[in-house]
């Protein structure tokens, strides 16, 4: 989707700031929404690509200004919610209990968790025992595809209908995130990196003597005939 | 950010001693023991998987793999071959870094990583992100000016450098090579991994002496 995640090349960000002796977290929430979001990985509620699609469906203002672990804790309480498994009223029940210093237990009835087994979503991002057969070589010219998914997708925005050369194929067997993230398939297939010329995608713009690299998947490209 | 700091040690952010808490860390709260008295997560696993990143792991990692492949040509060739697997041979790996690629940094092209759609980075070989490679400002110029970002955060390359800016946007992981120094020659492995810092291997930096 074409949303304010989507960064590269856009303007208006100023410098870019360094903090000295950065501690690794900036409060403990920080580290727990972190954490917590680890340890979803072996609960089969959703998938890393969900994860990252929720973030994208914030909206722009609150993208901005939450912070990185902010919008960690957003995607993964409105997922939950979607889900049935912890909704946002039962979270805001909770923090009025806390205040009201009241103790009450969860109920378990009517709620998504556990998962069976037969559902459980994989949180991880490839798999090596799947054999696939790369379509394009290192050193193949390529096409990016002009592709503007309303959902989830990889493919930066800046490198759409930009042409380049394919100089690494990962021939592992990788999901395809456009339909992971909604839990379409796995489209398993191999993940190139191509590099641009900074003129390709910068055009005017472009400092001299620099090359982007995208890692993209073989769905995202074409190959480019001709010249 | 946390707010104010009390003075009596070193682990004050775990308790806020009732002054105003940010909202995140309220929802944060209550959502974490909704989830733990569900049996969902534990709060002690999460207990660990935090110390675990804030005391265990970090840019060493990376530190240690660049010295071994200053001194020792034949891991060199391997780490640039499979990242990860030569990784694996000095006990480092783990969630998140599916596959490595290690990116070398010559006399002639430097290397720079940047995730312009969310901040992909190799959690398990430099630690979490400082929130510089985290912000709007990094990734959204450093693949369309990294010159004038590098040279602004205090590398300035020559024009006949290439520089070549990885945008880590699948599950592939970037760790950058960087130069041995001049002056380092006689440095030991373990006198090299010292010197190696966190933003060499993301490649915003050269290694000193």
């Amino acid at each position: 989707m074409n949303g304010i995640h989507d960064m590269g090349g856009l303007h208006g960000f100023g410098p870019v700031t360094v903090e000295p002796n950065e501690p690794v977290f900036h409060a403990r929430w920080e580290g727990r929404v972190y954490a917590i979001t680890q340890a979803m990985d072996t609960t089969g509620l959703y998938n890393l690509d969900e994860h990252r699609h929720e973030i994208e469906l914030m909206d722009a203002a609150s993208y901005l200004t939450d912070g990185y672990y902010g919008r960690w804790l957003f995607a993964m309480e409105r997922i939950l919610d979607r889900k049935g498994v912890v909704r946002r009223a039962e979270v805001d029940r909770r923090i009025a209990q806390d205040v009201a210093g009241e103790v009450a237990p969860v109920e378990h009835a009517d709620r998504a968790w556990p998962v069976p087994s037969e559902t459980r979503i994989r949180w991880g991002a490839w798999r090596k025992d799947v054999a696939v057969a790369p379509k394009f070589a290192v050193g193949d010219r390529v096409r990016v595809r002009n592709h503007q998914p309303a959902g989830h997708t990889r493919l930066t925005h800046y490198v759409r209908d930009k042409v380049g050369t394919v100089t690494v194929v990962n021939a592992q067997a990788w999901v395809y995130p456009d339909t992971r993230a909604h839990n379409t398939g796995e489209n398993l297939q191999p993940v190139y990196n191509v590099s641009f010329s900074g003129e390709e995608v910068w055009g005017d713009a472009a400092e001299p003597n620099t090359i982007v690299r995208v890692d993209l998947s073989e769905d995202y490209l074409d190959r480019e005939t001709g010249a | 950010m946390s707010g104010h700091h009390h003075d009596h040690g070193h682990d004050d952010h775990d308790h806020d001693h009732g002054a105003e808490k940010p909202w995140q860390a309220v929802r944060t709260e209550a959502l974490e023991s909704l989830l733990n008295d569900l049996g969902i997560i534990s709060s002690a696993r999460i207990d660990e998987i935090v110390s675990h990143y804030e005391d265990k792991i970090g840019p060493k990692s990376g530190a240690r793999v660049v010295a071994r492949a200053w001194t020792d040509p034949a891991f060199k060739a391997r780490l640039l071959a499979d990242g990860l697997a030569a990784c694996a041979e000095l006990g480092l790996g783990g969630p998140e870094t599916e596959y490595l690629h290690v990116v070398e940094n010559t006399a002639t092209v430097h290397n720079v990583v940047v995730c312009t759609l969310c901040s992909c980075y190799p959690w398990t070989i430099l630690g979490l992100p400082p929130a510089w490679y985290k912000s709007s400002a990094y990734r959204s110029r450093a693949v369309r000016e990294p010159r004038r970002v590098l040279a602004e955060m205090g590398l300035t390359l020559a024009d006949d450098v290439t520089i070549q800016v990885w945008d880590s946007v699948s599950e592939i992981r970037y760790l950058v090579l960087p130069e041995r120094p001049p002056g380092a020659e006689g440095m030991t492995e373990d006198e090299l991994a010292d010197i190696v810092t966190r933003d060499a291997m993301i490649g915003v930096a050269r290694v000193q002496v």
